[in-house]
């Protein structure tokens, strides 16, 4: 991959001067910790320095999430026909109900539940356990909503805390129910963010649903899993059709307007694509190694990563498939020219700061870029070593790597890069809005999407150019 | 399934079974199930205690709402605010993890309120916590003291505290706990005999309406009577954009809630969310004190203003008589597009009083009543008040349900509107009827958390919303022949 050309005004030497500037604000132990988690960055070393997964540090004001948010909100939310119990007090499935815009077909309350459902456990379940309670709650829930496929039992804090054993209950129930029952102990205060709740996730997915269930009809050559997307405003309904029209058979998604069983039967594919690796890299290593499935990560955020990924795609299969991939990149280059007419005048020579969980910071660098905008800093909530490691190639040298940064931090790093657009979360909007910087939400889509595919650089274009053109940014500086 | 089992085929569900359950869903036999079952909640109308004592945290100046314990909590607290407010909620977190869990988390505190001084200088940390320390049993009182003891923080910097658990009570109990704390705090030793600021303190409790907040304000404006708002969230959840971010935008002065206790009255706005605060407050606090119900509609607001007018010796002005009127002109204009319809209701316990109040006020009936979070008590004032009018005749209160029974009170038993928060909306889809968003939070529409609905003003408010929605319906759905220029 060709080196990203230098941003103007970038230098290492700036970027570790503006690091140490901030840590210097800090209390010595905090400056301490958050150290290695701040870097300039070096696209061409083999490993990126900047170091990741750890514990928050106390105070500072992070926008991290927890491994309940990370189990709920990202792996099993999506699965759209199973009932998803938060199993705990009543506020953390009340505030990640809705609240992730994983879309999803089906009738709500019928063959899909888009819903809250929890054991709102009160003080008496703390002191006597909640065990027999989930057992109830799983009947009740399951003469109510019939067509379930399956119940996910997600425990909160609580919980684990007080011994509860809700693998008994899932094995009890689930032989009782004869359904599937998946407990997930995946209680918030596990691990250092989302991250282990995905991890954990994909370890009960492994334990309870994978190699359960069978196609009916025979595989076929170019049958295919789509593993990482949520759809999250409509992607997968931007992604699918791509796929569908090289020719492949995308027999399962995981786990957006996700279907269990068909998840369940995702081993008899021949190639796992990975959108998100890293909220679901761990289940496609198990595939890899249990049934010899391939995998490949690709990004279809943007004409040109959309195409590196088609061919790479077609490089796994016949000269069917290539052909195909030739024919629907040619077919969609003039569609895709269209939109950067339009919008790259506006948006050519701006900067952005970007700052979002564990992918879509180095995923939606090249959509960026096909609009003419250069990312000058970029950083991820609960990111891994490897993901850093697929950052630096993507990044010019010498802008700004952040990991779980601050909110003291992130201003300092904004304030001083003065960004022309910063993608972040709902926490952050706000605080750069005040400052009269434009903002995209890009856990969300900002209410918008999809962003995936052809049909979703279209609304990723549009929705940018609004964001960074629109005119009521000329109205924040009053005249008196 | 064991792990030797066979693999299932993957099925589908035929589409007949998928009508029948589709059916079944709306009947009432389906309902009698629903309403049987004792465990399972869904889509329930409440949250958590310490999202309320955030919001408590938030309203006065130069405050940073501190959460002790899971990381993930806070970040959920923020989002909540800040997709309701579309505005900044700072607010900063210890981070327990499972260390914390073996040991307790007096290190993640002390390490959390040095670092939390030290990057945001607040002159205040209000703390309240999360279920993790709640179960564990972490020793709030002797941690802070020790943090200061120790150090971490300067002895200056308040820090009041609330035990917070989760697994007890509502937003709204959180709201209670953590506001009498700050009130503790910010008044020790403050009290003194003899002296009174002449000023009126007012406890608005856990609204999301800052307009609500404002109209309260702008009331004791009008009536010469000079207040202090405790845990004035208006102007932090409701801030300017002039090119500058401020993270302490504004709040109830430190200094004024510190001399709150030699005020002249004290009136909370909100039974249910300041039950504790007001027992405190009454045996604590100078002057005359009222538990009021929220000025909804015309009585209510009446009561408070006759309230204020007698505790402060002021006669109501004449623009508050013209406003009152000008209520009045509108509710009786428009009576006829409110009077007989029937509307379900669910939110917050002081909420639901207000709004059924106003219902009735407009010959509007209260169909169904529904608090998913509330007490006998509740419940027998509720139906007192639906007693208390022939329109409430028929209507009935539930407690302790959740919208999904709301759903199925809605597709048995319709009505022609329903009220409540965000959360309503997929049932009221599934009902077919609109859905007037009142209570928190509203995070699908812009801008109606700066709309009043309380005092005459909010009573135009709620009308026009609802009056002209209804009218959009008719415009929208009646056949040609009924299509007409005016209604």
């Amino acid at each position: 991959m060709a080196e990203r050309k230098p941003v103007k005004g970038v230098t290492i030497e700036k970027t570790e001067k503006l690091i140490a500037e901030t840590l210097a604000e800090m209390p010595e132990k905090a400056a301490k910790k958050r150290a290695p988690h701040l870097g300039a960055n070096e696209p061409t070393v083999s490993s990126c320095a900047v170091k990741s997964n750890k514990k928050v540090v106390p105070g500072v004001m992070s926008q991290r999430g927890c491994a309940y948010a990370g189990a709920k909100g990202v792996v099993w939310g999506p699965i759209r026909d199973m009932v998803h119990v938060s199993h705990g007090p009543i506020g953390c499935g009340v505030y990640s109900w809705g609240t992730r815009r994983n879309l999803m077909q089906g009738i709500p309350g019928v063959t899909s539940f888009p819903m809250d459902f929890t054991s709102d456990f009160q003080e008496r379940d703390i002191v006597y356990g909640g065990d027999l309670k989930l057992e109830k709650l799983l009947k009740e829930a399951d003469e109510l909503f019939p067509l379930n496929k399956g119940m996910s039992i997600l425990s909160e804090c609580p919980v684990g805390l007080i011994g509860d054993d809700i693998n008994a209950v899932a094995k009890k129930m689930e032989s009782e129910l004869d359904k599937l029952v998946v407990p997930c102990n995946c209680e918030g205060f596990r691990g250092v963010s989302q991250s282990l709740g995905h991890h954990i996730s994909n370890d009960s997915i492994r334990d309870h649903i994978i190699g359960k269930f069978e196609f009916k009809e025979e595989a076929g050559p170019y049958d295919v899993a789509l593993i990482g997307d949520y759809n999250i405003g409509g992607d997968v309904w931007a992604a699918k059709p791509i796929l569908e029209e090289i020719g492949l058979n995308v027999k399962s998604v995981w786990t957006g307007d996700g279907e269990v069983e068909k998840i369940g039967a995702t081993h008899s594919v021949k190639l796992n694509l990975i959108h998100c690796y890293r909220s679901m890299n761990y289940m496609c290593k198990v595939m890899e190694e249990k049934w010899n499935i391939p995998w490949l990560e690709y990004n279809f955020f943007g004409p040109t990563k959309i195409e590196e990924s088609l061919r790479a795609i077609a490089a796994c299969f016949d000269d069917k498939i290539k052909k195909n991939v030739e024919k629907v990149i040619k077919k969609y280059k003039p569609v895709m020219q269209e939109v950067i007419d339009e919008y790259r005048p506006r948006l050519d020579g701006k900067t952005a700061m970007l700052f979002v969980g564990g992918l879509r910071p180095r995923h939606t660098i090249g959509a960026y870029e096909d609009l003419g905008i250069q990312i000058t800093g970029a950083g991820y909530e609960f990111a891994h070593q490897d993901d850093y490691d697929r950052t630096a190639p993507e990044m010019a040298k010498g802008t700004l790597i952040y990991d779980d940064v601050s909110e003291f931090e992130l201003e300092k790093f904004v304030e001083e890069l003065k960004p022309d657009l910063v993608g972040s979360g709902i926490k952050e909007k706000y605080v750069f809005q005040k400052a009269g910087i434009p903002f995209r939400q890009m856990h969300s889509w900002d209410y918008s999407g999809p962003y995936h595919g052809y049909e979703g650089f279209k609304v990723f274009a549009r929705d940018i150019d609004m964001a960074i053109n629109s005119p009521t940014w000329g109205l924040v500086k009053s005249p008196f | 399934m064991s792990a030797e089992a066979a693999a299932k085929f993957v099925t589908e569900t035929p589409a007949e079974e998928i009508a029948r359950v589709k059916e079944w869903i709306n009947t009432e036999e389906y309902k009698e199930k629903n309403f049987a079952r004792t465990a399972l909640v869904v889509n329930p109308a409440h949250a958590c205690q310490p999202l309320g004592a955030q919001m408590v945290a938030t309203g006065f100046e130069g405050a940073l709402p501190f959460v002790h314990g899971s990381q993930g909590c806070a970040s959920y607290f923020r989002s909540t605010f800040s997709r309701h407010y579309r505005e900044p909620a700072a607010a900063t977190c210890d981070a327990m993890t499972e260390d914390g869990a073996v040991f307790g988390g007096q290190n993640n505190l002390f390490e959390g309120l040095e670092n939390a001084y030290a990057l945001y200088k607040p002159k205040m940390i209000p703390v309240y916590t999360t279920c993790m320390p709640e179960v564990i049993g972490d020793d709030l009182t002797a941690f802070i003291k020790n943090a200061k003891l120790q150090g971490h923080l300067p002895e200056e910097v308040l820090t009041p505290y609330a035990n917070t658990p989760s697994f007890n009570g509502t937003h709204i109990h959180g709201y209670d706990a953590m506001l009498k704390s700050i009130l503790q705090t910010l008044t020790e030793d403050q009290s003194i005999e003899g002296k009174c600021t002449g000023k009126l303190n007012i406890i608005p409790g856990f609204d999301g309406n800052v307009g609500n907040l404002r109209e309260y304000k702008r009331i004791c404006e009008l009536m010469g009577i000079p207040y202090t708002m405790l845990a004035d969230v208006s102007d932090v959840f409701d801030s300017g954009c002039d090119g500058e971010y401020k993270l302490y935008p504004g709040g109830t002065k430190i200094e004024d809630a510190a001399e709150s206790i030699n005020g002249k009255a004290t009136i909370s706005l909100q039974k249910y969310s300041s039950v504790t605060t007001m027992k405190w407050i009454e045996t604590e606090y100078t002057g005359e004190k009222a538990t009021l119900p929220m000025p909804f509609g015309i009585k209510k607001t009446d009561e408070l203003i006759l309230k204020l007018s007698e505790m402060f010796d002021k006669p109501v002005p004449e623009e508050l008589k013209k406003e009152r009127a000008l209520a009045v002109d509108a509710m009786t204009d428009a009576h006829q597009y409110l009077h007989g319809r029937k509307f379900a209701v669910a939110g917050d316990p002081d909420y639901l009083i207000g709004i059924v109040s106003f219902l009735l006020e407009m010959g509007a009936r209260p169909w169904h009543v529904l608090c998913s979070r509330a007490t006998k008590k509740f419940k027998k004032e509720m139906d007192a008040l639906l007693e208390s009018s022939p329109f409430g005749e028929g209507c009935t209160t539930y407690i302790n349900k959740d919208l999904w029974h709301m759903r199925s009170l809605l597709v048995t038993d319709p009505v022609d509107g329903i009220i409540g928060d965000t959360h309503a909306k997929w049932a009221a889809r599934d009902a077919g009827i609109p859905l007037f968003r009142i209570g928190f939070p509203i995070i699908d529409r812009v801008n109606l958390h700066r709309s009043p609905v309380v005092g005459y003003t909010g009573a135009i408010n709620m009308l026009t919303m609802i009056a002209n929605k209804f009218l959009d319906i008719k415009d929208e759905t009646c056949d040609d022949q009924w299509f007409e220029m005016m209604r």
